[in-house]
């Protein structure tokens, strides 16, 4: 009896094995797929994204971002404060670089007051050292992630001791070394402290040494450059098509640089090269950092030796516009004049009063275009702030270059994306 | 060709659908009567004028006033480097207009945003889901009827419930109100 019982359950198969031989016989003749779950906690997604892949065995065959694990719903609370209450949010928008978010977002909101020509010479200039500065020190957190994804660990630790030096340089300029909120609507939060243009230019010049000790890790590295030649191209009308900005835009061949397509502050008198990609693939994206963090070196060299008033401002060139409706007055007159007192009184309590209208102003930051569209009914607040995230827009080309890769490909080419998820998600 | 020339051609080509070009702050704005012409004219902006970069689309809820939506689209030719915005109303109860996927595939992740934050719809996206809010979550917390704190919900951790540490805060907004003052809560009589 027992016997005649196993020969039955061989003959008649169960349901299980009956599903996958009809699965066979419908199509998927060349291997099962498996879906697999990255993030959103993976060391190689640099913060909270994940990415729902669909894997032919080690091909990724489809790839689902999802996003928003970081959301902090940033624009709403910019609907319910003054104008100068938000900088410190744009902090914690792309981490790595605060102080060009600081710059981004003055600059924004002066368009809208229509005050960023009457921006004094000195605070242009301090500004563009911040965004150089926030630059290099994001690219070479990116370039050290990159490569410590793809197992050459000695380069992050090398560009965290170059970040280090920007971090001392935004302590001394802003007494934060992360959360540096140093811009203020017109102007900066104060002067550049004594010896800090002494500083960064040390910094300018051990700079380009440590970066060609990069360059001689990774540039020729047969190891490295297998595995992010070739990989993930992006063709240029693809980098158009799905809004690409900042260095992936540039990798993929198009030379679009808001710096100097659309300049603000003085980058009109500074030189500068805009590096581009012949291939746009991810060794063309490393590429363009590395040559943008060398010519962030030469806007600094240049800012050093041209801002206005030089080191210790002798000559006490203003660093804010000089209106006390947009600037707090110094302490001195608003303890001892009545209309300074009245001008600080109203700027703390009501804020910058704004036109209504509306602007959309873009920043070249070190992740792309950061762009914030401001929405204005007059008064101290914003309307409607929507903040337009390079690293957003970026990520969403991910099912787009994921197709068709190994999957061992998925660190390098994230890598090769450098994006922050707390801009993404903000 | 600037900007201000873009635009009127694309008032030549749609005629009364679209209003004067407005200028401020050196921005060229259009505003488009008709939210279902959307995707046709930015096809045309994108073929006929060069706009091939859809820097980014927005929205704004002008709670009170109708159409509720505006739609805002910003756009920009590589070639030419001119900048155009465009503008669109939506009323609250159709709260639906043409996704522009077709012209740029960026508009996917922008209008999929839009959706998630303040729940207009895009007929033809294909994949309108949530993207920043988590699948599931019941409201659109960039409308101006969604208050700062949150909304107290049954369901444990969809929505917060606490007080929010600005609410009551001398700068906290409330929806509605034309101007700057009637939105600032300080002015208005206190509460019994």
């Amino acid at each position: 009896m027992i016997f005649m019982a196993i020969v039955q359950d061989i003959e008649v198969p169960d349901s299980a094995a009956r599903s996958a031989r009809a699965a066979d016989e419908l199509q998927d003749a060349v291997g099962e797929k498996m879906v697999l779950n990255m993030g959103p906690s993976h060391p190689a997604t640099h913060g909270v994204l994940r990415i729902v892949l669909e894997l032919d065995g080690e091909i990724i065959t489809k790839a689902d971002p999802d996003v928003g694990y970081l959301h902090r719903g940033d624009e709403k609370i910019a609907e319910n404060m003054t104008y100068t209450q938000f900088i410190p949010y744009t902090d914690r928008l792309d981490y790595l670089a605060p102080l060009a978010n600081n710059v981004a977002y003055a600059l924004a909101v002066e368009k809208l007051l229509g005050i960023e020509k009457d921006l004094p010479p000195r605070c242009q200039y301090i500004r563009v050292m911040c965004a150089e500065l926030a630059r290099i020190s994001a690219h070479l957190l990116g370039l050290g992630a990159f490569a410590m994804d793809l197992g050459a660990v000695t380069v992050f630790l090398l560009s965290f001791t170059e970040r280090e030096k920007i971090y001392d340089l935004a302590e001394a300029i802003s007494g934060a070394r992360f959360t540096t909120s140093y811009t203020r609507i017109g102007g900066v939060a104060r002067d550049l402290p004594p010896g800090w243009l002494e500083q960064c230019r040390k910094f300018c010049d051990e700079f380009i040494p440590a970066l060609n000790e990069f360059e001689t890790l990774l540039t020729r590295n047969r190891i490295w450059v297998d595995r992010v030649r070739d990989l993930a191209v992006i063709s240029k009308s693809d980098a158009i098509d799905y809004g690409l900005s900042g260095p992936n835009l540039r990798g993929s061949g198009v030379e679009y640089d808001l710096r100097r397509n659309q300049p603000y502050l003085c980058y009109k008198d500074l030189e500068f090269d805009i590096p581009t990609g012949a291939v746009g693939d991810c060794y063309d994206r490393y590429l363009v950092r590395m040559e943008e963090m060398r010519q962030s070196v030469r806007i600094l060299e240049q800012c050093i030796r041209k801002i206005p008033g030089g080191a210790d401002n002798q000559s006490n060139e203003p660093v804010n516009v000089a209106d006390g409706k947009i600037t707090l007055p110094p302490k001195q007159k608003v303890l001892s004049s009545m209309e300074e007192l009245i001008h600080q009184f109203m700027l703390v309590t009501e804020g910058v009063n704004c036109p209504p209208g509306e602007i959309y102003f873009g920043h070249e930051n070190p992740k792309g275009e950061l762009g914030f569209y401001i929405c204005s009914k007059g008064g101290g607040t914003p309307y409607r702030m929507k903040i337009r995230s390079p690293s957003f827009v970026n990520l969403s080309i991910i099912p787009k270059i994921f197709q068709g890769a190994m999957i061992s490909d998925t660190v390098a080419i994230l890598g090769s994306l450098d994006f922050v998820m707390g801009e993404c998600d903000r | 060709m600037t900007a201000i020339e873009s635009a009127k051609k694309i008032k030549a080509r749609f005629g009364d659908l679209i209003s004067e070009p407005a200028e401020f702050r050196g921005e060229t704005t259009l505003q488009l009567a008709d939210a279902e012409k959307i995707a046709e004219v930015c096809a045309c902006a994108k073929n006929d004028l060069g706009f091939d970069y859809l820097v980014d689309i927005s929205s704004v809820d002008n709670y009170g006033d109708d159409p509720r939506w505006t739609v805002v689209y910003h756009l920009r030719g590589l070639r030419h480097g001119g900048e155009l915005r465009i503008k669109t109303g939506v009323s609250e109860e159709k709260s639906e207009l043409p996704s522009v996927i077709d012209v740029w595939k960026t508009a996917n992740w922008h209008e999929r945003e839009i959706f998630d934050m303040m729940g207009i719809r895009f007929s033809g996206h294909p994949d309108l889901r949530r993207i920043l809010m988590w699948e599931g979550y019941p409201y659109f917390p960039l409308r101006k009827d969604f208050p700062l704190a949150g909304k107290p919900t049954e369901l444990p951790g969809v929505a917060f419930t606490k007080t929010a540490p600005l609410e009551g805060g001398p700068f906290v907004t409330v929806a509605g109100g034309g101007d700057a003052t009637g939105r600032e809560p300080r002015v208005r009589p206190p509460k019994e």
